[in-house]
């Protein structure tokens, strides 16, 4: 298995990517898995995370299976 | 409680009266409906805009606006809850979104509609990308109240 992450909205747009996938074993954390999937990145201010769909925190573990997404601050309603 | 993310425009007029005919459980049993219609206008941030695209995350939106109905339920005496919400092209007058709370009371159908609206902007995962007349642009955060 691995880590399925996921860009949404202006972010997407930047990074053109939408979906990648880390192997686990390189991240323990959500920050490590932006890092991964972004080369080695800083972690852009007001971005927001989910793991597994539940905001998260940059330090959260992360485990095999999980996915993080990385978005910017919502607009809806 | 009934959530949806439509695709398509919707009257949230209809969409009240359709679920209160499927729902006769409520017949007789409540006093107060509020409702709250979220609708985009052709203007923003000092620009004309002729049309927006609402971008969502579908599985967490679902869950989030599931949790809000829910958080609602728990805080006040409500019968029962509808949210819609819109994602995908839309166009100026067109409904983004709609809410309505059904209690015996008012007391609990305002604050619990308010509850709805204000924790869907700050929790609920869509974004906004504008289109005006010489370009097209994320909205970068929500009018304050």
């Amino acid at each position: 298995m691995s880590i399925t992450v996921k860009f949404f909205a202006s972010l997407r747009e930047t990074l053109n990517r939408d979906v990648c996938s880390v192997e686990p074993s390189d991240a323990h954390t959500a920050v490590d898995v932006w890092r991964i999937a972004t080369n080695g990145s800083e972690f852009p201010e007001n971005t927001l995370i989910a793991i597994n769909m539940d905001y998260a925190k940059p330090e959260q573990p992360v485990a095999d299976g999980d996915e993080v997404a990385f978005f910017p601050p919502v607009t809806g309603g | 409680m009934l959530v949806e993310l439509r695709g398509n425009n919707f009257d949230p007029w209809q969409e009240i009266q359709q679920f209160q005919n499927s729902h006769p459980e409520l017949t007789g049993k409540f006093g107060a409906t509020s409702v709250f219609v979220g609708t985009m206008r052709d203007f923003n941030d000092g620009k004309d805009v002729s049309s927006m695209f609402l971008e969502h995350y579908p599985e967490m939106t679902q869950k989030y606006l599931e949790d809000i109905s829910t958080e609602a339920s728990q805080k006040w005496s409500i019968l029962d809850t509808l949210i819609i919400h819109r994602y995908g092209e839309i166009q100026p007058d067109d409904p983004i979104v709609l809410l309505v709370v059904w209690s015996a009371h008012r007391a609990q159908t305002i604050p619990a509609c308010s509850y709805l609206i204000e924790e869907l902007k700050m929790r609920a995962p869509f974004w906004k990308r504008e289109t005006t007349k010489n370009q097209t642009r994320w909205v970068e955060k929500n009018t304050p109240v």
